[in-house]
C-alpha cells in the first residue's frame, strides 16, 4: 500500500496495452465472489439486530473482558515485537556470523507452521510440567492459562511481520548519516536513537500494526494456552466460536462486528500515522 | 602413568595462557570497527530468542511424537482419519492456491499496467482478508451460505451443502490466503512500469502474447514466492476452517483440526504425531522459500 504509483496512462488517455477489460472483469468478479459479498453477509446481518439487543451483547461482562484480554495482550506482545523484532533485523543486516542464513530462515517459521502445531507445542512446553513452564513454576510464575501464555503465542505469530517490515528499510538506509553522527562526536546509543531509529520507525509501525492486528484475531495458537477461563483468559475470536457452537449467530455477529471495526480503525490509524510521518520527513 | 603425563600435557598452563590471551584478542576492541560486544551481546540475544519462541516450541512438537516410540508414532501417522485429513488439507491447499494465483496474476497485471480511478482503494480491498480474524473469515461464510444465511435458502432448494461441507472448507482457505500471490507479485510488476508491454503492443503483440513474454519472465521468481507463502498458509490454516467444517471426523477435518480434536481427547502422542506430518511439510516449504529467495538474487 505504501508503494508510490507509477502514472500508467499516456498523454492522450489511451491504453496501449490490451487486456484492461479482462483483467479488470476477473479481478472484480473474484474479490467480488469470493471476499466482498461473504463480507458484506456481516453488516446485512448486524442490520436485522436490535440496536438495544447488540449493546447488550457487546457490552456484556464476558464480551469486554474478551475484547480487553485480546487487545491488551495483542498489545504487549506487538511491543515485544516491536523490541526483539529491531534486534533480529539490526543483526540479521549488519552482522555477519556463521549461522546467520539459518537465522534469517527462522523467521518465517510461525508463517508456515500452523498454528494448530504451534498451540499444542507452546501449551506443552509452557505448562508447568513442560520444559520452559516447570522453571518458571518454581518461582511461582504460571505461564500456561493465563495472559502470559496468551502473550507469548502472540509474540509467536507476529514475529515475523515486525522483522520482516524493518529489514528492508535498514538494508537500505544509507549509512553516511550515521558516519557523520559518529564523526561529529555522538555515540553509538545516542546515533542509534537519533539517526537510526527516526527512519526506520514508519516501517516499525507498519510491523507492528500487522502484528498486533495478527494478535488481536489469532485464534489457533492461543486458544490452546489460554485454558479460556471465563473473564480471565477467553480471548475474543474464541468468544465467537463458542457463541456459533450455541447456535447463537446473532451474538456472534454482533462480536465479530466489533471486532472487525476495532482493526479497520487501527490500520487506518496507522496508515495514517504513515503518511503523516512520510511528508514530515520530506518537508 | 603415560597417560597422566598426556593428561598433564593437554593441561599444559601455557596452552590455556594462549587460549585466554587469544579469547581476550578477540574481545579487544579494534581500533576502526565497532566494539565487538555489543555485536555479540546482541547476536545471543536474537539467538536466545529464535531459540526459546521458536525452536524450542518445534523441538517440543517433534520430539513428543516420538515420544510413545517409533510404532506408535507410524500408527498415529497412518490411521485412517489422519490420512484422509491429510488429503483434504491437501486438497484445499490446492485449491487456495490456483484460485489465488489466477486472481493475483489478473490483479497485479491490472493495478500496475492500468492507471484508473479507485485504483488505490481496490488495492486496500484486497488486502482486507489480512488484516481480518480467522475465526471472522469463517462466520462469513455461515452467515452467507448457512441455514441462516441469505444464500441459505436457495442452497437448500437446490440441495447444494456448503457450510459444514467440503466447499465451505477451501472457500474459507481461499478466503484467508486471498491477497498472498498478489501481495509478492504487485511490488515486483509496479516497479517493472510498463513501457516494455507498450513497446510490445505498438508492435503489434497481443495482451496474450505481451505477458507469456515480456511479463512473466520479469515476474516468476515473485510468482513462486507467493505460490510457497500461499500454500503455507493455507496449509495450517485453522480458525477458518474450524468454524465452518463442523468438525465431521473423516469427511470436513482438515489436518491442523485432526491435532485439535486429538488433542482435546488427551491422545497427546497423536496428536504430535499429526503435527509432525504437518511440521515437516513446513518445514519443506521454509526450505523451498529461501531457495527461491537465493535464486532470486
Amino acid at each position: 500500500m505504501e508503494q508510490q504509483i507509477v502514472k500508467v496512462k499516456n498523454k492522450k488517455g489511451v491504453r496501449v496495452i490490451p487486456g484492461f477489460g479482462l483483467s479488470m472483469g476477473v479481478t472484480l468478479a473474484m474479490l467480488g465472489c469470493l471476499v466482498l459479498i461473504p463480507l458484506a453477509s456481516i453488516f446485512i446481518s448486524a442490520s436485522q439486530l436490535k440496536p438495544g439487543e447488540f449493546l447488550d451483547v457487546v457490552t456484556s461482562r464476558q464480551v469486554v473482558s474478551g475484547y480487553a484480554v485480546s487487545l491488551s495482550c495483542a498489545f504487549f506482545a506487538a511491543l515485544i515485537n516491536a523490541a526483539f523484532g529491531i534486534v533480529l533485523a539490526w543483526v540479521l543486516v549488519r552482522y555477519d556470523f556463521p549461522g546467520k542464513r539459518l537465522m534469517d530462515g527462522l523467521i518465517e517459521l510461525p508463517f508456515a507452521l500452523p498454528t494448530a502445531v504451534a498451540g499444542i507445542s507452546l501449551t506443552y512446553l509452557y505448562s508447568d510440567q513442560g520444559w520452559i513452564g516447570s522453571i518458571f513454576a518454581k518461582i511461582g510464575v504460571d505461564i500456561a492459562y493465563t495472559r502470559i501464555g496468551i502473550t507469548i503465542a502472540m509474540v509467536f505469530v507476529g514475529i515475523p511481520f515486525v522483522v520482516r517490515a524493518v529489514q528492508p528499510v535498514l538494508e537500505k538506509l544509507d549509512r553516511q548519516y550515521e558516519e557523520a553522527a559518529l564523526m561529529l562526536g555522538a555515540n553509538k546509543l545516542y546515533t542509534f536513537f537519533r539517526v537510526i531509529l527516526p527512519e526506520l520507525f514508519p516501517a516499525l509501525l507498519a510491523g507492528f500494526g500487522l502484528a498486533f492486528a495478527r494478535g488481536i484475531g489469532e485464534y489457533g495458537s492461543v486458544v490452546f494456552i489460554a485454558g479460556n477461563i471465563p473473564y480471565k483468559t477467553q480471548i475474543a475470536p474464541l468468544l465467537i466460536m463458542t457463541k456459533l457452537e450455541q447456535y447463537k449467530y446473532a451474538d456472534a455477529t454482533a462480536i465479530a462486528l466489533v471486532l472487525l471495526v476495532i482493526s479497520f480503525l487501527l490500520m487506518f490509524l496507522i496508515n495514517s500515522i504513515q503518511i503523516y510521518m512520510q511528508r514530515f520527513s520530506k518537508a | 602413568m603415560k597417560k597422566e603425563e598426556d593428561l598433564e600435557k593437554n593441561i599444559n598452563p601455557d596452552a590455556v595462557g594462549d587460549g585466554i590471551h587469544s579469547i581476550q584478542k578477540v574481545i579487544e576492541p579494534p581500533k576502526h570497527a565497532s566494539r565487538p560486544i555489543v555485536k555479540y551481546i546482541l547476536i545471543a540475544v536474537s539467538a536466545l530468542f529464535l531459540l526459546v519462541m521458536l525452536v524450542i516450541p518445534l523441538i517440543v512438537a517433534l520430539v513428543n511424537a516420538l515420544g510413545d516410540g517409533w510404532a506408535a508414532y507410524k500408527e498415529a501417522v497412518l490411521d485412517e482419519y489422519t490420512l484422509k485429513a491429510l488429503a483434504l488439507t491437501l486438497l484445499a491447499t490446492v485449491s487456495a492456491v490456483l484460485v489465488n494465483t489466477v486472481f493475483g496474476m489478473f490483479a497485479a497485471y491490472l493495478l500496475s499496467k492500468f492507471y484508473f480511478r479507485g485504483r488505490q482503494a481496490l488495492a486496500t480491498l484486497i488486502d482486507i482478508p489480512f488484516s481480518i480474524s480467522p475465526v471472522i473469515a469463517g462466520l462469513v461464510f455461515i452467515l452467507t451460505f448457512g441455514n441462516i444465511g441469505w444464500m441459505g435458502d436457495f442452497l437448500k432448494a437446490h440441495d447444494i451443502k456448503i457450510v459444514f461441507a467440503v466447499p465451505g472448507v477451501i472457500l474459507a482457505t481461499i478466503f484467508v490466503t486471498f491477497p498472498f500471490v498478489f501481495r509478492e507479485l504487485f511490488p515486483v510488476m509496479n516497479a517493472q512500469g510498463n513501457d516494455e508491454e507498450e513497446a510490445a503492443a505498438l508492435m503489434g503483440a497481443g495482451g496474450f502474447t505481451i505477458f507469456r513474454r515480456i511479463t512473466f519472465p520479469h515476474i516468476k521468481w515473485a510468482l513462486l514466492y507467493g505460490v510457497i507463502l500461499c500454500t503455507a498458509r493455507a496449509m495450517g490454516e485453522f480458525g477458518a476452517v474450524s468454524v465452518i467444517s463442523g468438525h465431521l471426523r473423516g469427511k470436513t477435518n482438515t489436518l491442523p483440526l485432526h491435532v485439535e480434536i486429538l488433542y482435546n481427547e488427551f491422545n497427546t502422542t497423536a496428536a504430535f504425531a499429526a503435527s509432525s506430518i504437518l511440521v515437516i511439510l513446513a518445514a519443506l516449504v521454509l526450505i523451498a522459500r529461501n531457495i527461491v529467495e537465493w535464486k532470486r538474487k
